[in-house]
């Protein structure tokens, strides 16, 4: 082992490995500090960025901060590297990178055909040296564009993931929060609703209401639920009208392991989600959620700095196509990001790794009560990540998960991003709108009155009437 | 409108999610997100709650009662190093008399000391009542301190069961729910897997009494089986009717 050093003002730093160095030189964060893997001082954490710069990028390729023979994660990651789209960068160090990826040459045809020439570490080495301003800039040019029955990722667009949970999934309750955010016009990602209890009768009874509200008003989107992929899959063998398979994922074998799932299930609930042929758009039916500090909760981080295991999760979900991913960035709790600042940073990074490796990469913008942050510091995040690019923001009612209890953000929120910056929902959710008059003359979403047809439809008695 | 308002009014009934929300432009208007500000406010505060000391002591007499602290030393410590909070500082652990006992209540503050100040006492008192035969360790009262710090009370003790109340983490309907733990065998190291969990009790939740009964079957059934956890949820007859929980971090 080589090690790596600089020289700060005459005091010389060493590193023992690319893991250690590319941990010490990340933005502070209470994760890393927990692990035990930050660095000493504010002079140590710049004294690895000057060495990290100076790495070539080829050593990426010998020096595996998981062993190959121990993680399949590793070994896809190596397996998988596309060393042709690596040579246009070949002879870079990260610095070089880092410098390339913000010139005018990097445009969004330059990036997409060197996406499958980096790796995940190579990424997440570059984020380390990238202020916030440099994570939106480089993500902003890239291009990723999925389908299923609504396309997503164009440029102009936001699209957003309407989550209608209920504490104990009663059908009234989610339907409620389903019209709820359709009448702001939120849902063309996903309809996706996380269940309080895992069983698979539960989730096809769920699957089977939101693909009635679905097609009842021929509505241009997907629905989920989003139980463990060995669940979908159960439920997909008994018919279960199921559109995407989600799966929570994370950056290394032994924390897929904790969720549950290794690449082998993943590969097995993709090819049958392939088999239905459900998508009228696209094709792409996988959808994962990941987040900093997923690995190290499973005690399954390897030495590594939680942004950098997270670029690897993104690695497992490029390898299925997905139609979207999203990091759930303030959700694991203030162990692993403390306050506002380092979920906004986080934030940023994740959408950033996730966009350069070709993920079509959204966000749950969002915190727990016990997290130093508010709403004020969600507004910053989902407005930076709206220039930035991402694919998709999750919604729910008035920011307030009555399930999973945190705050994400609101359907209200969907429409202040869509006017203060002129994004605009996937084109055939948009004709939705147009159809549904649901848009006033400047494209807008119309408040609701008892003329609104999907609520004249339920004045009618068609959605509430509550059987038994 | 009073169509509308008389709707929302009927879908309401089916969620406590805040649907039918008005606007104000984009923005929800000025009533709904002072609402939302207060509900947060709460939840933050509840956070920053202490153990009762006093009051818990006054209200569990004639029990003895022995306070300890986990290695965090403060709350911004506590929440950042959850390690911490499951280990106990030594220098308060001679105090513990050691056993043997048949189970140790741990009141510990979590994540919403409020919690168990309003819940403990009552809780404790009415699991006493159906467990007349047993015999209890003092009461140890938990300060900065994780459900796991029971693991070594439990072991330092020698007591079969170690039982922990703790303040759940806070949510904007409920920002003062407590928790109970139970664990068998209680040794460092124990995982969440090894617990049974009775949650969300508090006034508009599962109240002392109703907690008590069923943590009474439960500790009777894991002393009578020798364990807890898994196995143990899966043997109670109506686990579900219970509301009893495989364990869950706090």
């Amino acid at each position: 082992m080589s090690g790596y050093s600089s020289s700060v003002n005459g005091t010389r730093y060493t590193f023992e490995d690319l893991r250690s160095l590319l941990a010490a030189a990340s933005p502070r964060r209470s994760g890393d500090e927990l692990a035990g893997v930050a660095a000493q001082s504010e002079e140590h954490r710049i004294a690895a960025r000057f060495a990290l710069a100076d790495v070539p990028l080829k050593q990426f390729l010998s020096e595996c901060l998981v062993p190959y023979e121990a993680d399949e994660v590793t070994r896809l990651i190596v397996d998988t590297h596309d060393s042709a789209a690596f040579r246009k960068v070949a002879h870079m160090t990260v610095g070089d990178l880092r410098d390339w990826l913000l010139g005018y040459e990097a445009d969004a045809e330059a990036l997409r055909a060197l996406s499958p020439g980096l790796t995940p570490e190579m990424v997440a080495a570059t984020c380390k040296l990238m202020r916030n301003q440099d994570l939106i800039a480089v993500a902003r040019k890239c291009r990723v564009v999925t389908g299923f029955r609504s396309t997503l990722g164009l440029a102009g667009r936001l699209s957003s993931r309407l989550q209608p949970n209920h504490p104990t999934d009663d059908l009234h309750g989610i339907a409620v929060s389903t019209l709820d955010g359709l009448l702001y016009g939120a849902g063309d990602a996903v309809i996706g609703v996380n269940p309080a209890t895992d069983s698979l009768a539960n989730c096809i009874d769920m699957l089977r209401m939101l693909d009635a509200v679905r097609e009842k008003y021929d509505i241009p989107t997907q629905t989920c639920v989003l139980a463990h992929v060995t669940t979908a899959i159960a439920a997909m063998e008994r018919g279960a009208p199921t559109d995407l398979v989600f799966q929570s994922v994370a950056g290394t074998e032994a924390a897929n392991a904790s969720f549950g799932v290794n690449l082998g299930i993943l590969r097995e609930a993709y090819e049958a989600s392939q088999s239905l042929r459900r998508g009228t758009v696209g094709s792409n039916t996988m959808y994962f959620e990941t987040g900093q500090g997923a690995a190290l909760s499973a005690n399954a981080h390897h030495g590594m700095d939680q942004q950098t295991a997270e670029a690897r999760a993104y690695a497992v979900a490029r390898a299925f196509k997905p139609l979207i991913v999203n990091s759930v960035v303030g959700f694991i709790g203030p162990e692993y990001l403390y306050d506002g600042k380092q979920i906004i940073r986080a934030g940023l990074e994740d959408h950033y790794c996730g966009k350069l490796l070709g993920v079509p990469m959204g966000c749950d913008v969002c915190y727990t009560n016990h997290a130093d942050a508010d709403q004020d510091d969600m507004d910053t995040l989902m407005t930076l990540l709206t220039v930035a690019g991402m694919t998709f923001i999750i919604t729910v009612p008035g920011s307030d998960d009555v399930m999973l209890n945190y705050q994400s953000a609101s359907f209200h929120d969907l429409l202040y991003l869509r006017s203060a910056l002129n994004v605009r929902a996937a084109p055939e959710f948009e004709a939705w709108l147009e159809r549904m008059q649901m848009k006033d003359a400047q494209g807008r979403v119309r408040p609701v009155t008892s003329q609104t047809p999907l609520l004249a439809g339920i004045v009618a008695g068609e959605m509430t009437s509550r059987g038994g | 409108m009073a169509v509308e308002r008389n709707l929302w009014a009927s879908l309401r009934a089916t969620t406590i999610a805040r649907v039918g929300l008005g606007r104000a432009g984009d923005a929800p208007p000025l009533g709904d997100l002072l609402t939302f500000q207060l509900a947060h406010a709460r939840a933050r505060d509840a956070v920053g709650t202490t153990l009762d000391v006093a009051r818990l002591t006054a209200e569990l007499q004639p029990l003895h009662v022995r306070q300890v602290s986990s290695l965090a030393r403060d709350r911004i410590q506590y929440l950042r190093r959850p390690d911490l909070g499951r280990q106990l500082d030594r220098s308060w652990a001679d105090d513990l008399s050691r056993g043997p006992f048949d189970a140790v209540f741990v009141v510990a503050d979590g994540l919403s000391a409020k919690a168990v100040n309003d819940n403990a006492a009552a809780f404790i008192s009415a699991c006493m009542d159906r467990l007349a035969s047993w015999r209890f360790a003092p009461i140890v009262l938990a300060q900065q301190a994780r459900v796991a710090i029971g693991d070594e009370i439990g072991s330092r003790l020698e007591a079969s069961l170690a039982v922990v109340l703790i303040g759940e983490r806070p949510g904007l309907s409920v920002p003062h729910s407590m928790g109970v733990y139970i664990t068998y065998n209680p040794q460092p190291g124990r995982t969440d897997a090894q617990r049974n969990c009775i949650s969300n009790i508090h006034a508009d939740g599962l109240n002392p009494e109703q907690a008590a009964q069923k943590a009474a079957w439960l500790m009777s059934e894991a002393l009578a089986r020798k364990l807890t956890g898994v196995d143990l949820k899966d043997a109670a007859p109506d686990a579900g009717g219970l509301g009893i929980e495989k364990g869950g971090e706090s």
